[in-house]
């Protein structure tokens, strides 16, 4: 098993009043030196069999059509490390 | 015969009886369509409601949009049948790509419940004939998503093709570029907007106005003249 990640995220030019509200309320935690803040979304994928090519290639398609809307997002596929329950070794 | 209007209920529909009504109040029948069955039951139109279909998990309208029941809408809507989205109906209309752009949280966080004054742009579409342009009207506003987005090149193209269909009065009450309530396509079968008019359909109820109706009267003239 391995996992990959799609994270998600709005385009820059796209304004996130949600990313703005935790930003502004840094201050008065003391929270210091925070310019900006953009919220975006994590998909964690537990992947059956090997993540070759062709199943990197429908992941990406699964991210392009679902997981993120491309009129307003950006999404990035990575594949992680695999942290086996029973001592992967990689 | 009149014309058999669908209305479709996804698991979160919260304004599926209220459409029906406005359907039938208008003249026409309505014909009840559930997510999971992809028979659209020989309907002349199709209205998705509001509500919070699948929890707005992912983005409002995105699961849904993937519904059996969606699957025989957009390629009818691709083909002519007119579709009318509302609100959440709106979100899984854009989330289709049957209508530009996309629908994030209002810029100013809150949930929105208010009567709201809208101007109707335009009256080439199946769903606003029966307004003049330029008519204002004022129907419920009830949502959290409601900021429509698009790029400027798309936003030009709206406004340069006269498919601006409802622009927000007074105040724009979400972020939306350009005030846009709602929008319609080229061949303006397909329309969809954020405010309620099957909320406003009865003197006695909501507004006290009736001006939701015109969009019920303009589908059933429409499909009827079409006979």
């Amino acid at each position: 098993m391995a996992r990959v990640v799609v994270d998600v995220m709005l385009k820059p030019e796209i304004l996130d009043p949600q990313g703005q509200a935790v930003q502004r309320a840094l201050p008065r935690l003391g929270f210091q030196g925070i310019s900006d803040v953009r919220q975006g979304k994590r998909f964690e994928l537990e992947v059956d069999g090997p993540v070759d090519e062709a199943a990197l290639a429908r992941i990406h398609e699964m991210a392009e059509t679902f997981l993120a809307n491309t009129v307003i997002e950006d999404f990035v596929v990575k594949v992680e490390a695999t942290e086996g329950a029973e001592g992967a070794d990689k | 015969m009149t014309a058999r209007i669908g209305v479709v209920t996804f698991p979160g529909t919260l304004d599926d009886r209220d459409t029906q009504r406005a359907v039938r109040v208008a003249g026409a029948e309505a014909v009840p369509l559930w997510h999971r069955d992809k028979d659209l039951k020989q309907v002349d139109a199709v209205v998705l409601p509001g509500g919070f279909s699948y929890g707005d998990y992912l983005r409002a309208g995105a699961i849904s949009r993937f519904s059996p029941v969606m699957e025989s809408v957009i390629d009818q809507a691709k083909a002519g049948m007119p579709v009318l989205g509302i609100c959440n109906g709106f979100q899984v209309l854009t989330e289709t790509h049957l209508l530009p752009g996309a629908m994030l949280r209002n810029n100013h966080l809150h949930f929105i419940c208010r009567d709201q004054k809208l101007r109707v742009e335009t009256n080439s579409t199946a769903w606003t004939a029966d307004y003049e342009p330029g008519q204002e009207i004022s129907i419920p506003l009830k949502n959290i998503d409601g900021r429509y987005v698009a790029d400027e090149r798309t936003l030009d193209m709206l406004e340069a093709e006269g498919r601006v269909a409802f622009r927000y009065l007074d105040v724009n009450p979400n972020g939306s570029l350009r005030d846009i309530a709602g929008i319609t396509n080229a061949a303006g079968n397909v329309v969809g907007l954020m405010p309620h008019p099957e909320h406003a359909v009865e003197p006695l109820i909501g507004t006290g106005r009736t001006d939701g109706l015109g969009f019920f009267t303009s589908i059933l003239k429409n499909l009827v003249g079409a006979r």
